[in-house]
């Protein structure tokens, strides 16, 4: 039976026929969906959400050792982060096979960067597989956990924002159990210590001679011959743009695995064709294979070796014509996205954005849209964790230097527990001064509403016991008067406990917590906070059009001539009405 | 070549661009077609601008159309078909909801929706228009807005013998598939 599948979840379907008994990982887009997909298959295989991605890998790493079939999944910068477990997992090998998939994000729709996670193949010594549709994504991720036992080897599955979260055709299979290997306590295989590790890493070379061997004629990087004038050698989606702009007559190296490169297949195909492109996005990572081999091809000089490709990108380098398109005259004015009416970081950041004197360092996450006009409250954001961290930093050079600048420092309740913990551990071990600010919004927000050690539930839907945020504080080492809980919907809150935090000359957290207004409400959401509907209007007669209240930055509130909260998308949240210089906004339940 | 169909879905982060595709294709595949269809989540997802990408025929490579291409472009709003526009092919058709969402940077006065949308789409393009969210209101739900448009996406495209009442019913919450075969045909016979 054929299917229409995302990327994704023929990722999670794949894991599924081939007997995966553990997968882990940290939400992240574009490759959540592989887990929440991989939770309905739950009487057949365990998945969790880790609290961050090495945390993941190093489970994933823990149920291969213990003999299974075992998964992590992550968005491209998530390698980043377990990259440590990584490297020196490609030295020992697997006991049960194991891939790591690496969603990147070409063109950067959800991300801070778009880095080409193929590197990571050649730096750690990584079986690479690469599918450019939904059903390879499926076989790519069957296949991964074969070839992972074959070769002792961890596999980077590696896909791209186009291939899980486009959808296509996929034949489903039945599930087959794989016989679990017998645990044998093995020291020198898993234990890398520098005398263990010289045996493993000169044992790897000869398992990438192997590999390399068996890509050289493997199925998935078979070569289609066609004209003998043009040779296209690509991988992952780009072979599918490439595929439309050379038609036909062109020949075909399509490359299902890119790690080790199958040097001999590179040549052999290249001598049989008068001329070789390299179609590939981001990186020129075959180029450079090909390039260090001496074979010629035509590559990054005219395909774009930054944001993402697509049919017209392609075309247009190759023959240098432009798409014919309609000339439009008008311009669109942009729409970049923005807090949702009733989000519970406007409160907080409105707040915020009032201070004067102020570095506000940020994270990852819904609140990074905080740094857009007219809020413009934040500074910095570069990676999960780092507000804190940053903050730290920047406020002890402050002090040393003489400043009298102080420092706020805001993360999601997802990223304080991804990697905020050491951070605050951090400032408040060595005496740091920065606000520590928890936008707790009780789920994981951005990537859509994951489970959390916050949120009380597991990916597969147990409920859990909650980490205690104030009371971990305190472990931390934080003075109790020194934490700050407030509802970030009431203006004059959040504003005190700024103020007092900001005052202090040790370090401080304010838990700004209400959930997230897209959620769906748990019992204890319902129970802790109300959440009961209502609504604002503007008293026409009271209004005097300042606009204070656009000043918010709510996509509710339309100021033209007059001001008027569109009735379909405001949530009640009352914040514009506390902004209000005039009392012309009611609340109405 | 062969022949492959684009249509493009664009609009504004939730205003129901998903299930509208989801039913187009389910429709498509239903009937046959190889389909492809792309559409991204995330950041954009929080109210910025949204596309969702649909290629059927007998067999489709890239899921992602480029400039010029688009044989048929759906937009949830109107500032949103004039973003559009370069992705339609030349002679392709253009099904315009009648409904404006102004943008943070318009909200907050450092730019104005433009005027006279319609106009320049009007003089572009083949262009039907018409304001869905007041038919769906007629109907007595707002917010199948989406379902009428993808009725009147459906006859643009002039494709033949689909079950749509089928796909719709297998792919909207239990209790409204009525009102969403409903808003489908008031769509359909625009």
């Amino acid at each position: 039976m054929k299917v229409i599948m995302t990327g994704n979840e023929a990722v999670a379907r794949g894991a599924y026929e081939a007997g995966l008994v553990f997968a882990s990982a940290y939400p992240g887009t574009p490759s959540t969906e592989i887990l929440e997909t991989l939770a309905g298959y739950k009487d057949d295989l365990y998945s969790e959400w880790a609290p961050n991605e090495k945390v993941a890998l190093e489970a994933a790493i823990g149920a291969s050792v213990a003999g299974v079939r075992s998964m992590a999944a992550m968005k491209h910068v998530g390698v980043n982060v377990a990259a440590d477990p990584l490297f020196t997992f490609a030295y020992t090998g697997v006991t049960g096979g194991l891939v790591l998939v690496s969603a990147d994000d070409p063109g950067m729709h959800s991300s801070q960067n778009e880095q080409d996670n193929r590197n990571y193949a050649t730096a750690a010594r990584l079986l690479m597989l690469e599918p450019s549709d939904s059903q390879e994504a499926k076989d790519f991720m069957m296949l991964g956990l074969e070839l992972s036992e074959k070769f002792n080897t961890p596999v980077l599955l590696r896909m791209t924002t186009r291939v899980c979260h486009s959808k296509s055709l996929v034949e489903l299979g039945e599930r087959k159990e794989v016989a679990p290997v017998p645990y044998v306590k093995n020291i020198k295989k898993f234990v890398a210590t520098p005398a263990n590790g010289k045996v493993m890493r000169a044992d790897m070379v000869g398992r990438l001679r192997d590999m390399e061997e068996y890509a050289c004629t493997a199925e998935i990087n078979k070569p289609e011959y066609n004209g003998t004038e043009i040779g296209v050698i690509s991988s992952g989606i780009a072979y599918q743009y490439a595929r439309e702009v050379f038609g036909d007559d062109a020949s075909y190296l399509k490359l299902g695995m890119t790690f080790p490169m199958p040097m001999k297949l590179l040549k052999e195909f290249a001598s049989k064709v008068d001329k070789v492109y390299v179609v590939e996005e981001m990186d020129p990572y075959i180029e450079n294979h090909l390039k260090m081999a001496g074979i010629e091809c035509i590559g990054k000089e005219i395909i774009p070796e930054y944001d993402e490709l697509n049919v017209d990108i392609v075309h247009e380098a190759v023959t240098g014509e432009k798409a014919e398109t309609i000339e439009v005259e008008k311009e669109a004015v942009l729409r970049p996205p923005t807090l949702c009416a009733g989000c519970p970081h406007r409160g907080f950041f409105y707040a915020l954005s009032k201070k004067k004197n102020l570095i506000i360092t940020g994270d990852i996450g819904c609140y990074t849209l905080g740094s857009a006009p007219p809020l413009s409250a934040l500074d910095t954001c570069f990676c999960m964790g780092a507000s804190i961290s940053t903050g730290h930093g920047a406020s002890k050079a402050l002090q040393r230097i003489g400043s009298d600048t102080k420092v706020v420092s805001l993360l999601g309740d997802s990223t304080f527990f991804h990697s905020g913990v050491t951070s605050l551990m951090d400032a408040v071990y060595n005496k740091g001064t920065n606000v520590s600010v928890i936008l707790d919004n009780r789920i994981t927000g951005m990537t859509g509403h994951q489970e959390n050690p916050g949120s009380g539930y597991t990916l597969m839907g147990d409920p859990a016991t909650e980490v205690d945020i104030p009371a971990l504080c305190v472990a931390l080492g934080m003075k109790k008067e020194n934490i700050y809980i407030v509802n970030p919907n009431i203006l004059e809150e959040v504003d005190k406990a700024l103020d007092e935090a900001m005052a202090k000359d040790e370090a401080t957290v304010i838990i700004s917590k209400w959930p997230c207004i897209l959620k769906k409400y748990s019992q204890e959401d319902k129970d802790n906070f109300d959440l009961s509907a209502r609504k604002c209007v503007v008293d026409q007669e009271k209004c005097k059009k300042c606009k204070v209240c656009v000043g918010v930055a709510c996509p509710a509130i339309r100021a033209g001539e007059t001001v008027e909260i569109d009735a379909l998308s405001c949530t009640g949240c009352g914040v514009c009405a506390q902004a209000c210089p005039f009392d012309a906004i009611k609340e109405v339940r | 070549m062969k022949e492959v169909k684009n249509i493009l879905l664009v609009g504004v982060g939730g205003q129901g661009t998903i299930l509208a595709s989801r039913i187009l294709t389910a429709g498509l595949i239903e009937a046959g077609y190889d389909v492809k269809m792309s559409e991204i989540h995330g950041m954009s997802q929080r109210g910025g601008s949204v596309s969702t990408q649909v290629r059927f025929g007998e067999k489709v490579d890239a899921p992602i159309i480029g400039k010029g291409q688009a044989d048929v472009i759906v937009a949830f709003e109107k500032m949103e078909a004039l973003r559009a526009l370069p992705y339609l092919k030349k002679g392709g058709k253009m099904v315009v909801n009648d409904f404006e969402i102004p943008s943070m940077p318009i909200l907050s006065g450092t730019a104005v929706y433009p005027e006279g949308i319609l106009e320049e789409l009007s003089a572009k393009a083949d262009v039907l228009s018409f304001e869905a969210a007041q038919i769906a209101a007629d109907l007595g739900n707002p917010k199948a807005m989406n379902i009428v448009l993808l009725g009147a996406l459906v006859k643009a495209m002039n494709v033949e013998g689909i079950d749509w009442n089928k796909a719709i019913t297998d792919n909207v919450k239990k209790g409204f598939e009525e009102l969403n075969i409903k808003a489908f045909e008031a769509g359909f016979a625009l």
